[in-house]
């Protein structure tokens, strides 16, 4: 056993725990502060997977923003704070069967799946071969996704805003 | 020279994969509901960058994918925030199984 596979089963180890640790407390803001240190050992996986520019990526935006934005949804929100009165066991023994099943299926499938050893070098100059990909093949996409986040924000905005009928009514 | 092999991977976005539906489907609270969506969407990430590795035919493509899936979840999460925090000024509910409106 070398060391790559012992830091790979130490991240998959605290992903997993992690994610378990998730379904399993009660408080929503304990709930998120676990899912963080899922999202920290999938950027420490991405480094072992050579892409150095997509660990940090990963961090400032699933570890930074998405977390923040959702601690602020709960905090905007809460009424209270426990999850209580669960879903019943009917449908959670349902749901957790089908997910058993499509686990299973899935896990015969890939089991043994292997493409041979493949020795690239994406870890050389990871950073710069994205960004000429990026500006050569994908521009196209690339565009696309800053109309795509120029919509997400205007409707975020739009949605969250409060109606003028409604503000006109609260002045009175 | 590597020793973890692709399958590994494979499956350790599978289980995350799997927990992330799991909490979508049984949790009642909005914010987690979100949130697991993310986690699901992140185990599609580690396939795809694991696959840039080793995949058939090797190459940066993968990791470009990941990077317009990261673009889009975070959209989505802020749009599903937004219909979220408008929905809470409305029912003064977050809980996935009283929005029910459209079903009556």
């Amino acid at each position: 056993m070398n060391g790559e596979l012992i830091v790979f089963f130490i991240l998959a180890l605290v992903a997993i725990g992690s994610g378990i640790l998730m379904l399993n407390l009660t408080k929503v803001v304990h709930m998120v502060i676990a899912l963080v240190f899922t999202f920290l050992s999938i950027a420490g996986l991405y480094v072992m997977l050579s892409a150095e520019f997509l660990a940090f990526v990963q961090i400032l935006i699933y570890s930074g923003a998405i977390t923040i934005i959702m601690l602020f949804g709960i905090m905007l929100t809460r009424h209270s704070d426990r999850t209580e009165s669960k879903i019943g066991v009917p449908r959670t023994v349902l749901v957790l069967g089908g997910i058993v099943a499509f686990f299973l299926v899935m896990f015969f499938q890939i089991n043994d799946l292997s493409f041979g050893e493949q020795a690239t070098v994406l870890h050389v100059d990871n950073t710069e071969k994205i960004g000429v990909e990026l500006y050569s093949k994908f521009v196209i996409p690339f565009e696309l996704t800053s109309v795509l986040l120029l919509v997400a924000l205007v409707g975020a905005i739009v949605l969250a805003k409060r109606d003028d009928e409604e503000e006109a009514k609260d002045n009175e | 020279m590597s020793s973890v092999p692709l399958s590994v991977y494979l499956v350790l976005a599978l289980i995350l994969f799997c927990i992330g539906l799991f909490g979508a489907l049984t949790k009642r609270n909005a914010v987690i509901v979100l949130i697991s969506i993310e986690l699901m969407l992140n185990a599609v990430n580690i396939n795809l960058v694991a696959f840039a590795k080793y995949g058939i035919n090797p190459g940066i493509t993968g990791q470009i994918f990941s990077l317009f899936t990261i673009t889009v979840a975070a959209a989505e999460a802020a749009v599903g925030l937004a219909i979220l925090i408008a929905l809470y000024r409305n029912r003064k509910t977050v809980n996935v199984d009283e929005m029910d409106i459209m079903k009556h």
